[in-house]
């Protein structure tokens, strides 16, 4: 297999990876303020405290990997991006913070401060993430020289808009689904009372989103025609979607959460669909656009990555199903917690 | 100064780089010394090295969020503000940034949850190795943000190529690449000088409760730990230091006459202790100088020529004045480090240093001392490889975004001075409620002891 293809599908597996592992802890942030008291919040922040940080590394690998695969994409992307990029910073900043600092004192007011943090930021981050895809589907002005020629409040289209939204709903259903397997009694039930909320508002955006992508991004289908099996990814995203509610419905949590999981890996696979072969599309001129071809590093680079990737990654996978196991089961709060 | 995009962007990446890294060291440091301390504890099972290596997780863990929350904007920074510079090196320095993520910070990352939530989860045994590994995810980051930064002081393992008709530096060789003639010296010094700031802070804080004599038995055990460790690591920096500026001598001649504020060639070449560089009469003002020294740090005789600024064109010069302070302070703040702890061992071995309360006094404050000489022995390899940002191939000023308007950096940077400002207030405060609340007894079977006053 070409080596530009490898590393792009690649891409889509880190970029899935933070999706699904990252999406709970987002999605868990989202909730976080509908939690009653201390201990509830306590419970939601627990949830996740050992998990989030590992999570948030598959972010850091893939943009590392965009940066070493296909500079010339990270470098458009990031400095075209750049208030949303810094806003996106600034959030995963205060995310990661406020789980440790709220925990460090007892007064009411320090940890309500650290809880409207840590909610916000995690709303910003899941809205940022699909801004970014939205305006990824549509394309932005890239200039001849593959610079971003457009202003920040370009990106704010509604379009864009409508996929943030999306993504948030997405998350928060994911990670009320989490918190299902998380949490016991009264909270549980309220948990899932959430997911059901969460489920309606993202069918209709993700019913919404489809309509709109399907008539004002016709590229989405391109290669369609070309690569009929695509349309499985298109039937596992159905499918994964309406186990769902089954899953919901037969208190399986758990398959609950793989359906949820296997839904976002579905939609990351139709996002990389969309813009194969290109990374950053120019709406300007097709011929302006970034792709796997003139953005990309030598062939040495993508090999020798493909190498580290090769070695690493099945390590990755050992400790992530080791820690994983570890902290299987309820959240119990003891010393060692938040 | 005019505030254009390459002066914002350059007071960002310092403002972010510098808070990022008071905590990296801490975090490598600390995490040797809690091997050091579960180790104990595990071989003489000696419930106190237990109680410390609890009390230390906990401040580790704040730490290491801070780093992992600032650590990610200087990986986002590269291609928001220095677009340019990363479509010149990507080839290169990406597979470098790529392999830190997937061989460092999984692995740090992911057993960190075992050290600081696991302590009733896993056997004994696994939380040490859970704690070993993550002592070595800390090394390992260490090691490839290293690499990366030594290739751009002396690149090697490339070719530059046109690409789309722009010029970037392409990997013939990654080994070349990984060991780049600065790249292990380097190394070395970097993470000796994470180790004093980790035995400082450990000295610092236990120091302290011998002082206000509280957890006599632990701080005791900790002070003897982090003053062994501390001057171990303390004696050997200059060692390493001297290895690092012979290779500035050979690589990069302009830093090193940056450094020592040699404006002329000489031979024999002098060090200077003190001195006021003067740019506009090219010479050092009020000069304190050892007559030949520089020769024989450089070539190992007493005689031989260094190279001083006026051996290169002006406009591939680095700023003198800073360079020069920024290098000396570095040096000056190691030596009294290293004169401390080396006293403090000594009067260790000879019982005398939990009554020495002067010393001790010296040792709670050495912690800042030694993030100082680490920030700042960063900006002197910096500043001092000025004006390229890869050395020789890439100069600075060419390097920045062209997509971004000034405005925009304006904006994120004032965000991050507010936002860092809040951060350092509040770890600063977390950390001293922790050091306030002190180390918890260990419990006996039986019920839990409440603290003697």
């Amino acid at each position: 297999m070409d080596l530009r293809v490898l590393w792009f599908i690649l891409l889509g597996v880190l970029l899935a990876g933070y999706a699904i592992l990252d999406g709970f802890d987002l999605g868990v942030g989202i909730l976080h303020l509908g939690a009653r008291d201390d201990r509830e919040r306590r419970i939601f922040m627990n949830s996740i405290g050992p998990l989030w940080d590992g999570n948030e590394v598959w972010l850091v690998t893939f943009g590392g990997a965009l940066f070493a695969a296909f500079p010339e994409a990270y470098a458009t992307a990031f400095s075209g991006f750049y208030l949303a990029f810094m806003l996106l910073l600034f959030a995963l900043i205060f995310r990661a913070v406020s789980m440790e600092f709220r925990s460090k004192r007892e007064s009411p007011l320090w940890r309500g401060a650290w809880d409207v943090a840590f909610s916000a930021a995690s709303v910003v981050a899941a809205l940022l993430f699909g801004v970014a895809a939205g305006d990824s589907m549509l394309g932005i002005p890239i200039g001849a020289d593959h610079e971003y020629v457009g202003g920040f409040f370009l990106l704010l289209r509604p379009y864009a808009i409508l996929v943030g939204l999306l993504n948030v709903s997405l998350f928060a259903l994911h990670g009320a689904i989490y918190l299902d397997m998380k949490t016991e009694g009264e909270l549980q039930r309220r948990v899932r009372r959430w997911t059901w909320y969460a489920f309606a508002i993202f069918l209709t955006l993700y019913l919404l989103t489809t309509i709109v992508t399907l008539t004002r991004v016709p590229r989405a289908l391109a290669n369609f025609e070309r690569l009929p099996w695509l349309w499985a990814v298109v039937a596992l995203n159905i499918l994964a979607l309406a186990n769902i509610p089954r899953a919901l419905l037969l208190r399986r949590a758990g398959q609950a959460f793989l359906s949820s999981a296997a839904a976002i890996a579905a939609l990351v696979g139709l996002f990389g669909a969309a813009l194969y072969p290109n990374l950053i599309v120019s709406s300007l001129s097709p011929e302006w656009s970034m792709t796997l071809l003139n953005a990309s590093s030598s062939d040495k680079t993508l090999k020798i990555m493909a190498l580290i990737a090769a070695c690493g990654m099945p390590l990755v996978l050992c400790y992530t199903a080791v820690i994983y196991w570890v902290f299987r089961g309820k959240v119990e709060l003891g010393k060692s917690s938040y | 100064m005019h505030l254009d995009i390459l002066t914002l962007s350059r007071l960002q990446f310092a403002l972010t780089i510098m808070f990022h890294y008071l905590f990296p060291p801490l975090s490598i440091g600390l995490g040797a010394l809690m091997v050091l301390m579960e180790g104990a504890f595990l071989w003489t099972g000696d419930k106190e090295w237990e109680a410390l290596a609890r009390f230390w997780t906990k401040i580790f863990a704040v730490n290491f969020a801070m780093g992992v929350a600032s650590g990610i904007v200087m990986e986002f920074q590269f291609g928001t503000n220095w677009s340019t510079y990363s479509r010149f090196v990507g080839d290169v320095f990406g597979s470098a940034l790529a392999a830190e993520g997937i061989f460092a910070f999984f692995l740090e990352s992911g057993f960190l949850a075992v050290l600081v939530f696991g302590w009733d989860r896993v056997s004994k045994r696994m939380h040490f190795l859970s704690t070993v590994l993550v002592a070595l995810g800390a090394l390992f980051s260490a090691v490839w943000i290293v690499v990366a930064n030594s290739w751009q002081q002396t690149p090697a393992g490339y070719v530059l190529v046109s690409h789309a008709g722009v010029a970037r530096a392409e990997i013939t060789d990654f080994w070349a690449v990984v060991f780049n003639p600065s790249s292990v010296q380097r190394l070395i010094h970097t993470i000796l000088g994470a180790w004093v700031a980790g035995g400082a802070l450990v000295a610092s804080v236990s120091a302290y409760y011998v002082l206000k004599g509280r957890h006599a038995g632990p701080a005791r055990k900790a002070l003897a730990l982090s003053v062994v460790f501390g001057a171990a690591a303390a004696v050997l920096l200059p060692l390493s230091g001297d290895a690092s500026a012979r290779l500035v001598a050979r690589y990069q001649p302009a830093k090193l006459a940056a450094f020592e504020g040699l404006y002329k060639t000489a031979d024999p070449a002098p060090l200077t202790l003190v001195g006021i560089p003067d740019d506009s009469r090219q010479e050092l003002r009020a000069a304190v100088r050892v007559p030949g020294l520089l020769s024989f740090l450089v070539h190992r005789r007493f005689g031989g020529v260094v190279a001083g600024l006026d051996a290169f064109a002006p406009q591939d010069r680095p700023p003198v004045a800073a360079s020069f302070f920024l290098f000396h302070a570095m040096v000056g703040i190691g030596t009294l480090l290293a004169a401390l702890f080396a006293l403090s061992l000594w009067r260790l071995r000879a019982g005398k240093l939990y009554e020495d309360r002067l010393l001790l006094w010296g040792l709670v404050g050495s912690v800042v001392a030694a993030l100082a000489a680490n920030e700042i022995g960063w900006c002197a390899a910096e500043v001092g490889r000025q004006p390229w940002i890869v050395y020789g191939l890439l100069r600075t000023q060419d390097a920045v975004s062209r997509a971004v308007p000034a405005r925009h950096a304006l904006i994120s940077i004032v965000l991050f001075f507010v936002i860092y400002s809040l951060l350092l207030a509040v770890w600063l405060l977390v950390v001293s409620d922790k050091i306030a609340q002190g180390i918890e007894p260990p419990e006996p079977a039986g019920g839990a002891l409440t603290e003697a006053k």
